[in-house]
């Protein structure tokens, strides 16, 4: 008795099915549930991204306020709307922690042995930080107001404030991913963001005038992209002239996210 | 007559190496269609490398593999929607409960919700997480994060399973459970792929046994098969003084005879592989004055095969087998 095997597949197309349009958002939907579920599990890690800026506005407005600026008053509204510039980015950082811990549970492999788009994967993530942000944006304002803060500028220009941050935050979140993907634990990532982020941070203009500091500095804060981002939502919130800033922020936003976006996504397909 | 015989998985040549390490080294490979593949091997034979390749999750160097009907390389989202993998790692999301890990993954498989929901429910059940299910996996013991991957990997109903060490550290409780959720999966079609190091479960589970070693295979067939094919017969001795057990075992150790024993059974077996010695085991246990109540010869036991066939002994299971050290 001769035992004959098929092999040969079912009558399909050789090439992959594609998943349709609605499979995608069902995926994406489920996958950005998840992620929120993530942050709500772990809420030091939203502590984190907001107990920074609130103990840094309290410190640096009643500590250092009265010798920066004339009045207390003054200094916050110089450095609160730079640093509020700033939550859109800090939060792009959770990205590639996030993507970190996935690779290292093997929660990556479970979704690669699933039929669902990789993208779906990765774009549920951003999705989840961006509405982090959003929150964090939502509590700090209404932290910095309680404390005085006057938004000069009206809704509007809030609004484009936190836009142009998001924007700016997002261009980031490709580097972070790239971190994420690279370095051996999410703490790593974290420490080198921390690595990274400090020097830009204060060697910027959200907590001090560029004018009142030693020339090697003021050339790194004048060409640090922290500065501009600073300055146009602080022109935003005040209601002064925005100034090339804004374009500036953009350009620099788009640089970025042409340089590494690709390198990201590469390295994303590669390993999944 | 022509018989068909459907292959639920068909491994051909498959070739992948790390460097100079050859994981697998061209791999042939069937399994039938409702049946379940034992593939033993020592560690670092390649058994998980394989899994991975037939998952989609690694691409080989070299080869061709289908699973389902469909093509490793070529079909993969297709090939998806056929397995279920249980890795050798649990790979479960510590953050979120146990059910809403079960959920995600229904939702993932475009079940409803209304399915997802009661698949999570139902799956939670028959591997008794129903109490612990809305607790973050985080705080699980080994043996939940396991039943809970395993949980993960049967969601979709999976035409074919892969199970890499599923029991690897489970006690024999939790081991039983799973045993019986696998003959269950089979029992409602399912073909399954196990890796494993312990005889006990191959010879509980599997309807065939392929042997690898190094990235290669080095022997296969039905279990009953292979224990003829090593030839030779395993020698069972009853002692008097049960408590002596490691004692032989170490007697015939130091006469050059391996020998494993079961403190549950209660005997020592020996495999012979020609006459002349079963009197020398007989005269080196009575010259060291070891009681015996009784003897028996049968088959050897699928670990006096391995340890025929890859000169290396298996991993007794915990708490069952003991092998004797010399
Ligand atoms: N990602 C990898 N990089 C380098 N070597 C690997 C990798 N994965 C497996 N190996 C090597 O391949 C061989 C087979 O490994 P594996 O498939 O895990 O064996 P098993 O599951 O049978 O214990 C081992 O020598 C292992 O060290
Ligand atoms: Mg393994």
């Amino acid at each position: 008795m001769s035992a004959a095997t098929v092999t040969a597949a079912p009558a399909l197309p050789a090439d992959d099915t594609r998943i349709g349009l609605r499979a995608n958002l069902r995926h994406l939907g489920a996958l950005t549930r998840r992620n929120l579920m993530r942050i709500k599990a772990d809420p030091e890690s939203m502590l984190d991204a907001l107990l920074v800026p609130v103990i840094m506005i309290v410190l640096f407005v009643y500590v250092f306020g009265g010798a920066m600026a004339s009045n207390q008053h003054e200094y916050m509204q110089y450095m609160v709307p730079g640093l509020l510039g700033t939550t859109g980015l800090n939060l792009a950082m959770a990205l590639g922690t996030g993507l970190n811990t996935d690779f290292q549970t093997g929660v990556m492999d479970r979704f690669r042995t699933l039929p669902i788009g990789r993208s779906a994967v990765l774009l549920s993530k951003m999705i989840a930080e961006t509405l982090r942000a959003v929150v964090a944006f939502v509590v700090l304002i209404g932290f910095a107001m309680i404390l005085g803060l006057d938004i000069k500028g009206g809704p509007l220009n809030l609004l484009a404030a936190v836009g142009l941050s998001l924007v700016f935050g997002a261009s980031l979140m490709w580097v972070s991913m790239l971190l994420g993907m690279s370095l051996r634990s999410a703490q790593a990532v974290q420490g080198m963001s921390m690595l990274v982020m400090m020097p830009l941070q204060f060697g910027s203009s959200i907590f001090a005038n560029p004018s009142t500091m030693p020339g090697w500095l003021r050339a790194f804060t004048k060409h640090n992209p922290l500065s501009a981002l600073a300055d146009a939502c602080r022109a935003l919130i005040n209601g002064t002239p925005v100034g090339g800033s804004v374009v500036t922020v953009l350009v620099w936003a788009a640089g970025i996210t042409v340089v590494t976006a690709p390198l990201a996504v590469a390295r994303f397909r590669k390993r999944t | 007559m022509t018989e068909i015989l459907r292959n639920a998985v068909e491994v051909h040549g498959i070739v992948k190496h790390y460097g100079e390490t050859k994981a697998l080294d061209g791999v042939d490979l069937t399994v039938r269609e409702g049946t379940v593949l034992g593939l033993l091997g020592p560690n670092g034979a390649g058994k998980t490398t394989l899994v991975r390749v037939l998952s989609t999750l690694i691409k080989p160097d070299a080869g061709t593999a289908f699973v389902g009907g469909y093509d490793v390389l070529r079909q993969p989202k297709q090939l998806r929607r056929t397995i279920g993998l249980t890795g050798q790692y649990a790979s479960v999301d510590e953050l979120l409960s146990g059910y809403e890990n079960l959920y995600l993954i229904g939702r993932l498989l475009d079940l409803s919700s209304r399915e997802a929901k009661a698949r999570a429910a139902e799956l939670l059940e028959r591997f008794s997480l129903t109490e612990a299910a809305k607790r973050p996996a985080k705080g699980y013991s080994g043996g939940m994060r396991r039943r809970l991957d395993l949980a993960a990997s049967m969601i979709g109903r999976p035409k074919v399973l892969y199970l890499d060490e599923p029991t690897t550290g489970l006690d024999p409780r939790t081991r039983n459970e799973v045993w019986d959720e696998v003959q269950r999966m089979v029992g409602e079609g399912s073909t399954v792929l196990l890796t494993t190091q312990y005889m006990e479960e191959a010879e509980q589970l599997a309807d065939e046994l392929t042997v690898i070693d190094k990235g290669r295979v080095i022997a296969n067939g039905g279990i009953q098969e292979l224990k003829t094919q090593v030839g030779g017969q395993s020698l069972q001795v009853r002692p008097l003084r049960p408590e002596e057990l490691p004692e032989m075992a170490r007697c015939l150790h130091e006469a050059g005879i391996p020998a494993t024993f079961s403190e549950e059974s209660g005997l020592l077996s020996v495999h012979l592989t020609d006459e002349g010695q079963l009197t020398t085991v007989i005269g080196a246990l009575g010259t060291r004055g070891f009681g015996i109540a009784g003897i028996d010869t049968k088959l050897p036991s699928l670990d006096e095969v391995f340890l025929t066939i890859t000169g290396k002994s298996s991993v007794p299971a915990p708490s069952r087998e003991k092998e004797a050290v010399a």
